[in-house]
């Protein structure tokens, strides 16, 4: 099981991807406002994460998501469940 | 503040929209003519995007039947299902669909919106998964939502991801329903059905299909995808809509399992609608008979659907994968591009439907035709015809 900081150093470079070129990520950084992902793009952003980590990310903890630091609690815990 | 603030950027794109000749979103078909004419914008037009598979809304057999039943029946229930809504003929339908089907049980919905959202809805709880095919219809979306299982999506036709997130899942499979549909609404590619159904049944899972574009289009009587690829026996429920093949409005429910009847009465859309009037029942059941010795109807739709297929293709466009009724033309244009070329069609005397991205696969803007057994050669001309020299970028 990934530790909370591999899974954030992870999430950032797979998030980077998505991102403006120069974007400043951080813990608090908003997936939609701030990143401005479209649904779309938001569902690639998860697929490619669901693969990286070898999880299924539910739709019903989606609108629980806003910031990287959501998302990265909601795989530790989904890779925790995994074990 | 105005709890109407919310939709205002979708009152502006909506304005933007108006401001055309014609809006895609808001076609008024003024006058119908048959199962493949109308007027539209005060023009003759063909009608190329109405999922009226068989072109059974104008036949005369289920017009008189609906005239029958409005007569001796009135207009409408004017209940539920649970209380005064129980026709005989509701029932006589639900007997014949199980009929089709060789099943123990069937259940008619109000419309097939309404069945999915009933089925998924309640047979999935709280301790289910449900595993979708990212690709299904809101209907399927929406039902999950309502539903209280957990719900995974599982890339659109890729078996492999779907056995890899059941792996994933381990004990859980066995209470984990996979949905998929014969054919998508999009692009018109078909599931890979068989693989899932080996999938499913390596798993120990369910399988829902939703034939509602397949049902009277595939198979030899005309049962759907699982039919045609001889998987009937391992897909459990078969949902489909009574709105494109058989010419009216309503959806149902068949399963192998007797225990489908269990669940009647555990679903609040199927309570708490009111049951379809008795002409819409009598049109059905009319049509449904049609469609089982229709082999003659779906030989000619799919010589209709070959020749758009091979029509458009020799314009060098884009289509889905393989030539099904629905017959999208995938677009590498803009959304404002997309949206002259479809009112360009229109001008031309051609009505298909316009897709616009986040609905549509890959973010791609779609023409996308649905084609019925009641067009003429003539008219799949016309179709192509209309298509040609309109310069389209093809994806």
């Amino acid at each position: 099981m990934p530790s909370p900081q591999d899974i954030l150093t992870d999430l950032y470079q797979l998030i980077e991807t998505f991102a403006e070129q120069g974007q400043e990520l951080d813990e608090e950084t908003e997936l939609v406002t701030d990143l401005k992902l479209d649904s779309v793009k938001v569902m690639n952003l998860m697929l490619q994460i669901e693969d990286h980590f070898d999880i299924s990310i539910p739709l019903n903890v989606l609108p629980e998501i806003r910031t990287i630091k959501d998302l990265a609690a909601q795989i530790e815990e989904l890779t925790r469940v995994a074990e | 503040m105005s709890l109407f603030d919310k939709f205002k950027p979708l009152a502006e794109r909506r304005a933007a929209l108006a401001e055309l000749e014609a809006n895609p979103f808001n076609v008024v078909i003024e006058r119908i003519l048959s199962p493949t004419e109308a007027v539209v914008n005060g023009r003759h037009t063909i009608l190329a995007g109405t999922n009226n598979y068989l072109g059974l809304t104008f036949d005369s057999r289920c017009i008189e039947a609906a005239q029958t039943a409005l007569r001796e029946e009135g207009t409408g229930t004017t209940g539920s299902r649970m209380a005064n809504g129980t026709y005989a003929a509701h029932l006589a339908l639900e007997q014949e669909f199980a009929d089709f089907f060789d099943s123990p049980t069937a259940i008619v919905f109000s419309t097939g919106y309404m069945a999915n959202l009933g089925i998924l809805s309640t047979i999935a709880g709280p301790d289910d998964v449900i595993l979708l095919d990212a690709d299904c219809h809101a209907s399927i979306y929406d039902a999950c939502r309502m539903g209280s299982a957990e719900v995974i999506r599982f890339r659109h036709n890729d078996a492999g991801d779907l056995e890899k997130r059941l792996r994933r899942l381990g004990e859980r499979a066995s209470k984990t329903l996979i949905v998929v549909e014969g054919i998508y609404s999009m692009l018109g590619d078909l599931a890979p059905l068989e693989e899932i159904a080996a999938i499913k049944q390596r798993y120990g899972s369910w399988l829902l299909v939703d034939e509602a574009h397949s049902l009277g289009v595939l198979g030899q009587q005309g049962r759907g995808l699982a039919e045609a690829v001889g998987v009937e026996d391992q897909v459990d429920f078969v949902v489909g809509t009574f709105s494109k093949s058989l010419g009216s409005i309503g959806g149902f429910c068949v399963s192998h399992w007797p225990e489908l009847e269990q669940v009647r009465y555990a679903m609040r859309p199927y309570i708490f609608s009111a049951s379809s009037s008795p002409s819409l029942i009598a049109s059905t059941r009319c049509a449904l008979e049609i469609l089982r010795e229709g082999d003659e109807l779906r030989s000619r739709l799919w010589e209709n659907v070959h020749r758009l297929y091979e029509g458009l293709q020799s314009l060098g466009l884009a289509l889905g994968p393989e030539p099904s009724p629905v017959v999208a033309a995938i677009l590498e244009e803009s959304i404002e591009r997309a949206l002259a070329l479809w009112n360009r069609l229109l001008q031309r005397g051609v009505y298909v439907n316009l897709m616009l991205p986040p609905a549509t696969p890959g973010g791609h803007c779609l023409l996308r035709c649905s084609i019925s057994a009641a067009h003429s050669y003539q008219q799949i001309d016309v179709i192509v015809e209309a298509f040609a020299g309109l310069e389209i970028a093809a994806a």
